[in-house]
């Protein structure tokens, strides 16, 4: 008798501790959400607004009355006025140029040089890898005066293809190292089974070593394609017309005239201008963790 | 790797000497396609990071008109100069403290993350906490920028509900500064959140088990389980971070263009203004090379540190 109850009160603490453990997970689990929610609403603030500026119409946004919180009369005018402007359209075209270019070419330089510092190797490859790493730590603020005075002796002042001759210098040290990872983790008899089958090292790269390393080379193009779309120095310095600029200086230099901010326009660009990589990293956003993060535990 | 593969071959070479040429012949053939394959980088690198960076080096010892050479004028100059002194206190002052910020609100954020289930609901939460790191800088900063506008301003609205004056967010030194390091911290906090959350998932569940079992608690298994287990990203995400953040040109450019009074230039917009916009290529170029030996002095002790930990674990 005593002893069953004995057992009851043990198993019934057991149970209540057990349920504030429960309990205190859930708390835990709560407390967890409330908090990335209110994180998720200060980060969120900024976009929010911007959206919320690009639907006024520029009489509302001078008018400067009420909240500027909300809209009052939404209006897709800003959008409208950008689409049908030839400097913007001017932008649009000449940032996709670059960054396409800046993408295709970053990515034959960094799988070429990746393959062959990962799997073949010459003297001195090793300092070379080492050195690879060391370029990517090295940022564009440091080389971009020298760096004007040698696109000018080349006569590409004033020019998109500057970009697309430098970016590439940004893009290309990171996404080797990211490959240079990548590739490293296939197995060594994958392309030792190939060399028997007498397959070329050409053959290696495109038959194997691409298709098994797709997610470091989707990893290592989303990495240039932010580097080339969103870069603002290199731009900024040496383009000046507006036939030449790429989004980023194009929207600052454009619709911003002296004193006049035609706001509502600035913010309807900046939305269309951050749409090619929303929608990227919407839907690739999981490659490019993966990658940025192997690449960082390899370092 | 490459040592790896090469002394088989060469080992076989000193067995039997006819077969010998061949395959030396075949690792010949190996290296030069290999260095071939490699070319390409090694052209860029050589073209547009070393080759810049040693004539960034003789350009900073020039002239303003480019036609003498002055050896270390340029140097001397920039430290003699007060604005030069207010850029590497605020660059210092802007990197440090958005780094430690970001690392601390990554941590936390990472944390959280790590709290809820994962799977598409915590996908979506970082989606959403992505955002800020998805958008280019420098369009965000343009939202910053009009956010923080004197005569209509957002924020300003928001205090004035709740009967504040009005902050003159971008008019007066220090508020600018924080504006600034603000702006950095919304942008870089999402990059020590998904660097932590990879690092946090990578520790095994038995090492928390058996801290439980020994009767650790929470803080206990942060400080002697999470904590050592992520030391090297740790290192390696605030390097990053930290030459990014000292580098900075997008946000400060934007916001304040170095004003006001230039207590918020740091290096690379004093480079751009004295530089590009007022034509001193040499004194830009001395500028932004005193960048180098800070970052070079913060990547070696770091990678020093996170390459004898990487053996310590190997061995």
């Amino acid at each position: 008798m005593s002893a069953t109850t004995m057992n009851s009160g043990a198993s019934e603490r057991a149970a209540g501790r057990k349920n504030s453990l429960h309990r205190q997970r859930l708390w835990a689990l709560w407390g967890s959400y409330v908090a990335l929610a209110v994180f998720a609403v200060v980060f969120l603030v900024p976009p929010f607004y911007t959206v919320v500026t690009s639907l006024k119409s520029s009489a509302e946004i001078s008018a400067q009355v009420g909240s500027p919180w909300i809209v009052k009369n939404p209006t897709l005018e800003n959008f409208w006025y950008l689409l049908t402007y030839p400097n913007f359209q001017t932008y649009y075209l000449n940032s996709v140029m670059v960054t396409v270019l800046t993408v295709a070419f970053s990515m034959i330089i960094s799988v070429l040089a990746a393959f062959s510092l990962s799997r073949m190797g010459f003297w001195g490859s090793q300092l070379l890898s080492t050195g690879v790493f060391l370029t990517y730590l090295i940022p564009p603020s440091l080389l971009f005066i020298p760096l004007f005075q040698i696109v000018g002796s080349i006569g590409l002042i004033n020019s998109v293809w500057s970009l697309v001759l430098l970016y590439p210098t940004l893009a290309v040290p990171f996404c080797t190292w990211i490959m240079i990872g990548y590739f490293s983790s296939i197995p060594k008899e994958l392309d030792e089974a190939a060399l028997i089958d007498g397959a070329s090292y050409l053959q290696i790269l495109t038959k194997i070593f691409i298709p098994v390393a797709m997610p470091g080379i989707i990893a290592a193009t989303i990495f240039a394609f932010t580097v080339a779309w969103g870069a603002f120095l290199y731009p900024l310095a040496y383009l000046y017309t507006s036939n030449q600029m790429v989004l980023t200086v194009g929207i600052i230099s454009d619709l911003i005239r002296g004193d006049v901010f035609q706001w509502g326009k600035i913010m309807a660009a900046c939305l269309l201008a951050s749409l090619p990589p929303i929608v990227i990293y919407a839907f690739l956003m999981d490659y490019y963790v993966a990658g940025l993060t192997a690449g960082a535990t390899k370092g | 790797m490459a040592d790896g593969s090469s002394v088989p071959a060469g080992m076989i070479a000193s067995n039997g000497p006819p077969r010998a040429s061949t395959m030396k012949g075949v690792a010949r053939r190996k290296s030069t396609v290999a260095f071939l394959l490699c070319l390409p980088l090694i052209l860029l690198i050589a073209g547009f990071v070393v080759y810049p960076a040693f004539y960034a080096l003789w350009l900073s010892m020039l002239n303003k008109k480019m036609t003498a050479f002055v050896g270390l004028g340029n140097f001397a100059f920039l430290l003699k100069r007060h604005t030069f002194q207010l850029v590497i206190f605020q660059s210092c002052l802007f990197a440090v403290t958005a780094v430690v910020a970001k690392a601390i609100l990554g941590f936390i954020l990472a944390h959280l993350m790590h709290n809820i289930p994962s799977g598409t609901n915590q996908k979506i939460w970082r989606g959403l906490l992505l955002v800020p790191w998805v958008i280019p800088l420098a369009l965000s900063t343009l939202t910053w920028w009009w956010m923080f506008d004197p005569s209509y301003s957002a924020f300003n609205w928001i205090l004035n509900q709740f009967g504040l004056a009005n902050v003159p967010w971008l008019g007066v030194g220090w508020i600018a500064r924080l504006c600034t390091i603000a702006v950095n911290v919304w942008f870089g906090t999402p990059f020590f959140m998904i660097m932590y959350l990879a690092a946090l998932k990578s520790v095994p569940e038995q090492l928390y088990e058996a801290a439980s079992i020994d009767g650790a608690n929470a803080l206990q298994k942060l400080f002697f389980v999470t904590l050592p287990m992520m030391r090297n990203i740790i290192a390696i995400t605030v390097l990053f971070s930290l030459i990014v953040t000292f580098a900075d040109f997008d946000i400060v450019r934007i916001l304040t263009a170095g004003g006001p009074q230039d207590m918020t230039h740091v290096f690379a917009t004093y480079a751009f203004q004295i530089g590009i916009q007022s034509g001193d290529i040499p004194l830009g170029a001395a500028d932004s090379l005193f960048m180098f030996p800070i970052l070079a002095f913060a990547a070696f002790f770091v990678l020093r540190g996170v390459t004898q930990r990487s053996k310590d674990i190997a061995a």
